[in-house]
């Protein structure tokens, strides 16, 4: 997995509430039995309009998807952090997320960053007023700034994740390390729930 | 101290926690399919990695089957991803193993969470996860039971852990008998209603109360199903008479002395009397009246006596505005009454009202009459294999077709429309599935959700009727 340090990105701003992973990636493109080639089902349906947000020129390249309250809510499928990361971006930011996809995201290097509100609002403001509005997420610091530092926002995040997310590691590994604790709980729960084996 | 049913669950398979309360949790029951699995497997393989507890995996295709062409075998599969993910699914067990496998065409294939409980494969006390989002349905056995999402399949498989942090207790009363034609499709609709599709985030949901233990497992499932559309990752129900009866002679359920021990353990598994919910919600039963959805999300509900909502009359901008949306996605005017609404195909199936309760109860409806002639389909797609040998066995399927219905094979169908079972754009469908999404059953097309007898009802009148006023 890819480390998540400092990034200085393209905004792009989605303004809808409750945007599901239906309309992230619509199913049509989950066909697929590998974990990449998914960028082209990205909002697939929405891209249709040629007014949607991604398909307007100042967007190209955006790394950063700035969203609404509830933002992947719906399908647990994790084609949709997928589709996000194949098309570049790297970081969504919104009020509130669904659990499923909040998860998904940091499990493939996709930072979902947590604003408040009002703090959103201002971010949608800023970049519908000035064309080319960057973002510079630091995850150490755990803070949202413009380019030019005059606005900051700083957001929390759990510190397991950022550490795996700094780090790039992979969960798996993490967790074999506790492969004795894993065979020992097991043992006892063989040994006192024998059904469940 | 007391300990709620979700407390109790949760303690008894914590393996480790780290400081900042990140736990790995033991995993009891994993269930595969294809849709979701291939990348995990392709992970372990990349890895060198082997699953952990293979007695663990109960695998079948469902998502992407085809309901029709059986006869032809995997030839029958025409759209060519779909059958790449059937064969790779198969590899895959082949490769890894599992403790069984229901495979396309097999008698017994079906949708996970149908089978899973079907085949006693789903016991109280477990831990199940599945990478789809509706495996809180297994919560209805008083189970610890949620969607995963692919990295975590693979997790699974490599570990038998899962990654997680305790959710907070949620619990929602449903107090007092239900009336009739009302069914458990819309306790769990109504409460969507009430608290919204993301009221319950961050929850693990008990469902409680009268009405929810007058329940069959099957309405149970049906509740706990949908717990995922209220925004929990989890919902459950605590153990009962009717769970253990339920479970008694199951293929995978335990017998002889260790039935009767499993039976002690699970009588545990409720909560105690005092425990603590970080949050509690009353619901009357007596209130509740048929449901159905007019909107693209499962919280923009209405009951069958009511209109279209007018977006002129919300004050929330934001809301107003998805509203319109709705609205006009839908092809519906601000204020029709809900009756006035005519339909194109019809919907029995899915993991939310697929099982022979829910096939018996439409077929009641839907006995010595006749599909009404604007509905262009009307498919009824059992939940698996053995939900639709039983339907036979009591004639059902005649009734169905006698009517002018289509009996498929089991699957997910049109439910998310992977398979070839789709609406066209514009068409207006009564689904008892559980997500009317924009283009959900297939591009452009227009889902209101609802339980069986509403659709059976809506498929021979041709539009939606009031299933309480039906003789
Ligand atoms: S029936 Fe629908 S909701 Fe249920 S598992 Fe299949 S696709 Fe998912």
């Amino acid at each position: 997995m890819e480390k998540f340090t400092v990034l200085n990105g393209l905004v792009a701003p989605l303004d809808r509430a409750n945007v599901d992973t239906d309309q992230i990636i619509p199913k049509q493109y989950l066909a697929s039995i590998k974990r990449t080639g998914f960028a082209g089902g990205l909002f697939a349906d929405w891209r249709k309009d040629p007014g949607f947000v991604l398909n307007q020129p100042r967007y190209k390249g955006a790394q950063i998807l700035l969203a609404r309250k509830n933002f992947g809510c719906g399908s647990s499928r994790e084609h949709a952090p997928w589709a996000l990361i194949d098309y570049g971006f790297r970081s969504v930011i919104a009020p509130s997320y669904a659990d499923i996809f909040f998860n998904n995201s940091y499990k493939n290097g996709l930072l979902p960053v947590v604003l408040t509100e009002a703090e959103v609002d201002r971010l949608f403001h800023e970049c519908n007023a000035f064309p080319g509005f960057r973002l510079v997420i630091d995850l150490e610091r755990q803070s949202v700034a413009s380019t030019d530092g005059a606005l900051v926002m700083r957001f929390e995040i759990d510190p397991f994740r950022k550490y795996c997310l700094v780090n790039g590691l992979d969960e798996i590994g993490l967790t074999l390390r506790h492969a004795d604790k894993i065979r020992e709980f097991e043992a006892r729960r063989k040994a006192q729930y024998p059904w469940y084996f | 101290m007391p300990q709620t049913l979700y407390d109790k669950l949760w303690n008894s398979h914590v393996v480790h926690v780290e400081t900042d309360g990140t736990a790995l949790l033991y995993i009891d029951r994993h269930l595969v399919h294809e849709v979701t699995s291939a990348q995990a497997y392709e992970g372990l393989r990349a890895a060198g990695r082997k699953p952990w507890r293979v007695e663990s995996v109960v695998a079948t295709a469902d998502h992407n089957t085809p309901t029709t062409h059986w006869e032809e075998g995997l030839a029958g599969v025409r759209d060519p991803f779909a059958k790449l993910q059937i064969e790779t699914l198969d590899a895959n067990i082949r490769q890894f193993g599992a403790k069984v496998y229901f495979p396309y065409l097999d008698r017994q294939q079906g949708i996970v969470h149908v089978i899973g409980p079907e085949q006693g494969a789903t016991l109280p006390g477990m831990t199940v996860v599945c990478g789809d989002s509706h495996t809180s349905t297994h919560g209805a056995f008083a189970c610890l039971a949620h969607g995963i999402g692919t990295s975590e399949v693979e997790h699974v498989l490599a570990t038998q852990c899962l990654v997680t942090k305790k959710m907070k207790n949620l619990r929602i009363n449903v107090e007092g008998p239900l009336g009739r034609g009302v069914t458990a499709k819309d306790i769990v609709l109504a409460i969507i209603g009430r608290i919204g599709t993301a009221g319950a985030t961050g929850y693990a949901i008990e469902f409680a109360g009268a009405a929810i233990r007058s329940l069959s497992m099957e309405g149970r499932m049906t509740v706990c199903n949908m717990a995922i559309e209220a925004g929990a990752r989890a919902g459950m129900v605590a153990v009962d008479e009717v769970t253990i009866e339920y479970l008694r002679g199951r293929k995978f359920a335990p017998s002889g002395a260790l039935w009767d021990q499993a039976v002690a353990y699970w009588r545990t598994l409720v909560s105690d009397p005092g425990a603590k919910f970080d949050r509690e919600v009353p619901i009357n039963a007596r209130e509740i009246k048929p449901h159905v959805t007019w909107g693209t999300s499962p919280e923009m509900v209405v009951t069958v006596d009511d209109a279209v909502p007018d977006p002129d009359r919300e004050n929330d901008a934001q809301r107003r505005e998805a509203m319109e949306r709705a609205l006009s996605y839908m092809g519906l005017k601000p204020r029709t009454p809900i009756t006035d609404i005519a339909i194109d195909k019809v919907f029995i199936g899915s993991c939310t009202n697929s099982r022979i309760e829910d096939l018996r109860a439409a077929a009641a409806v839907v006995r010595g009459r006749r599909v009404a002639s604007n509905v262009k389909l009307a498919l009824v797609v059992p939940g698996s294999g053995l939900v639709k040998q039983q339907a036979e066995r009591e004639g059902l399927d005649r009734i169905f077709r006698d009517a002018g219905f289509e009996w498929r094979e089991p699957g997910c169908s049109m439910c998310l429309g992977m398979n070839p079972d789709r609406l066209s754009a514009g068409e207006r469908c009564a689904s008892t599935s559980n997500r009317n999404f924009e283009g959900r059953q297939g591009p452009g097309g227009r889902t209101h959700l609802v339980s069986p007898v509403m659709a059976a009802a809506a498929a021979i009148a041709g539009h939606f009727v009031d299933i309480r006023r039906w003789s």
